[in-house]
């Protein structure tokens, strides 16, 4: 059985064997692992599997095995969100994706890790340890969901689930080579995913060619009344699937390709213009000043919603619970012992950011900028279809390298969190290395035009060579 | 600037326990981060409405039926701490 396999690959080799031999051969390859991927390797797959190949199944995913990020709850496995404060955790329930992706007749291997409560851009702040790029294992894999973009780029599930608040799925996408989408905010549902920045986040599908991804938005994408922010839409993802892009005016935003900048990235994201140009597209240069405050305001206002959402890990219903003399002293040793650093900077500078006195100053300030920002789109994406740009200003960075100072770690996210802040549809793809190491080209569209982010990165994949390459480490 | 006294202020907020050393590393950490946050200052606001949500849904209504939802025996699985139903915590004060 070939090591990297589409969806399409996978269908065919469970027709002609079965889907119990599908999975354990993924289980098989998931015990040889060398990259830290998995946090739980569910012991339901095979059973799971059997039961499609003894009863049948006529759902688009039959038997095919996915991975699951660690923040989205899957029914009878831990969801630990790489925290501590987790421990022992084991949801009662489905997200709304997964009852989605259960009805198609898909099989979960596992949970994958992640930076804690997604926050952070390489799986270093997960309690379980980082992740290794299987690019090159002293390197991270990019996050927050890390473990599910390296999972795939390793050959250890066909493909998977992530979320994306400021850049969670694009980052490790491009830092693994394979390809991320952020759905616009609304077209699927967060029902069962643990809440990090309700505003801005969103489930998004990670894999190794741009079809696959509009296989599993299909199944995953649609309204569900228990999430508030949840859209109806009828949008179509397969039939985006077209290689033509004639018609097709792209913008490139200049201040995508800042100070810091490394040359191979800016080369390769241009290279993949001109491709485009060559294919019959035109493309202009368009400016959206604000941009530069977006990483300010989209911190702000994350940490702000963090700090309310992580209020409800208090030690009183799941998880870890320490001892103390009276309910606040039990929550406050519950939480200093639970939460990581990073994640308790967050809940701090968030509870900060909305405290008596600065509220104006900081939260507001940050959801005024927000507005400039939207604007900016809103103006750049009424004279052309599409943006294009770095999914990130430099390639993966080695294990250790950041982690201390968090502000050079949050500008791992400039070039993605934007998109959260605005609303918009954006995908990473592979469009080229620099030592060994994929970069990411950024597709970005408006609101639900994910038939066209999803038209010009397959008219890409079509014409380009880059989705095909393979980390050699972990053949 | 946040000072030491504000870390503690904070922590307190947030019901996260910080030890005496701890309260100096955040408050480095965190006056770093807040430096950065102050470039915002620079731009022109005033007359800018906030943006809370990008989507243009507003107050999301359904009927009022009553629906089936996890038993209570499901819902106390995940703690050893319940009583008669209920989780069970310390006394407030």
């Amino acid at each position: 059985m070939a090591k990297w396999m589409s969806v399409a690959q996978v269908k065919e080799k469970i027709k002609e064997s079965s889907a119990e031999e599908v999975t354990a051969r993924y289980l098989e390859l998931i015990g040889k692992s060398k990259i830290n991927g998995y946090v739980t390797v569910s012991d339901k797959a095979l059973e799971q599997a059997k039961k499609i190949d003894a009863e049948g199944h006529d759902g688009p995913l039959a038997g095919v095995p996915i991975a699951i990020k660690d923040n989205i709850s899957v029914a009878g496995l831990p969801n630990s969100c790489g925290s501590k404060i987790l421990e022992g955790y084991i949801p009662p329930f489905n997200a709304h994706v997964i009852e989605k992706l259960l009805a198609a007749g898909a099989v979960i291997l596992g949970k994958t890790n992640m930076d804690e409560f997604a926050m952070g851009s390489s799986t270093e702040t997960s309690h379980f340890g980082p992740s290794a790029n299987p690019w090159d294992l002293e390197r991270i894999p990019g996050g927050s969901s890390g473990g599910s973009a390296a999972v795939v780029a390793a050959g250890e599930a066909p493909f998977a689930l992530g979320s994306d608040t400021g850049g969670s799925v694009r980052c490790p996408a491009a830092f693994c080579g394979v390809v991320g989408l952020k759905p616009t905010h609304g077209a699927v549902s967060r029902y069962g995913v643990v809440a990090y920045a309700n505003s801005l986040e969103q489930v998004g599908p990670l894999a190794n060619n741009v079809e696959d991804i509009a296989v599993l938005m299909d199944v995953i994408a649609g309204y569900d009344r228990r999430d508030s922010t949840s859209i109806e839409s009828k949008t179509e993802y397969q039939k985006a699937l077209v290689d033509d892009i004639k018609d097709l005016k792209i913008g490139v935003p200049k201040e995508f390709f800042g100070e810091g900048i490394h040359p191979d990235v800016e080369k390769a994201v241009w290279d993949a213009i001109h491709k485009y140009e060559s294919l019959g597209a035109s493309w202009e240069e368009v400016s959206m000043p604000n941009i530069k405050y977006a990483l300010a305001s989209y911190y702000i206002i994350a940490m702000s919603e963090a700090a309310s959402n992580l209020a409800r890990f208090d030690g009183t219903r799941h998880g870890l619970r320490a001892n103390g003399e009276n309910w606040h002293a039990m929550v406050s040793k519950t939480r200093a012992e639970g939460f990581g650093t990073e994640t308790k900077r967050r809940i701090l500078l968030g509870t900060y950011a909305l405290s008596a006195g600065y509220h104006d100053k900081y939260y507001l300030k940050a959801l005024k900028v927000r507005t400039l920002v939207k604007q900016d789109f809103d103006k750049a994406l009424s004279k052309v279809n599409l943006l294009m740009a770095p999914t990130t200003p430099n390639p993966a960075f080695k294990i250790g390298e950041k982690i201390e100072d968090p502000l050079t770690l949050y500008l791992s996210d400039v070039n993605t969190c934007p998109i959260n802040l605005a609303g918009l549809s954006s995908i990473s793809v592979p469009c080229g290395f620099t030592d060994g190491l994929p970069i990411g080209l950024q597709i970005i569209g408006k609101p639900f035009d994910e038939p066209s982010v999803l038209r010009a990165a397959y008219t890409f994949e079509q014409n380009t060579d880059y989705h095909t390459k393979r980390p050699p480490e972990v053949a | 600037m946040i000072t030491k006294e504000d870390v503690e202020h904070i922590g307190w907020l947030a019901r996260i326990e910080i030890s005496e050393q701890e309260t100096v590393e955040y408050m480095e950490k965190l006056n770093s981060v807040l430096e950065y946050f102050g470039q915002l200052d620079e731009l022109p606001t005033e007359d800018i409405d906030p943006t809370y949500h990008v989507a243009e849904v507003y107050n999301v209504f359904r009927e009022d039926e009553v629906e089936e939802c996890l038993p209570q025996e499901t819902v106390l699985v995940n703690t050893e701490n319940k009583q008669d139903g209920a989780f069970r915590v310390p006394k407030i004060g």
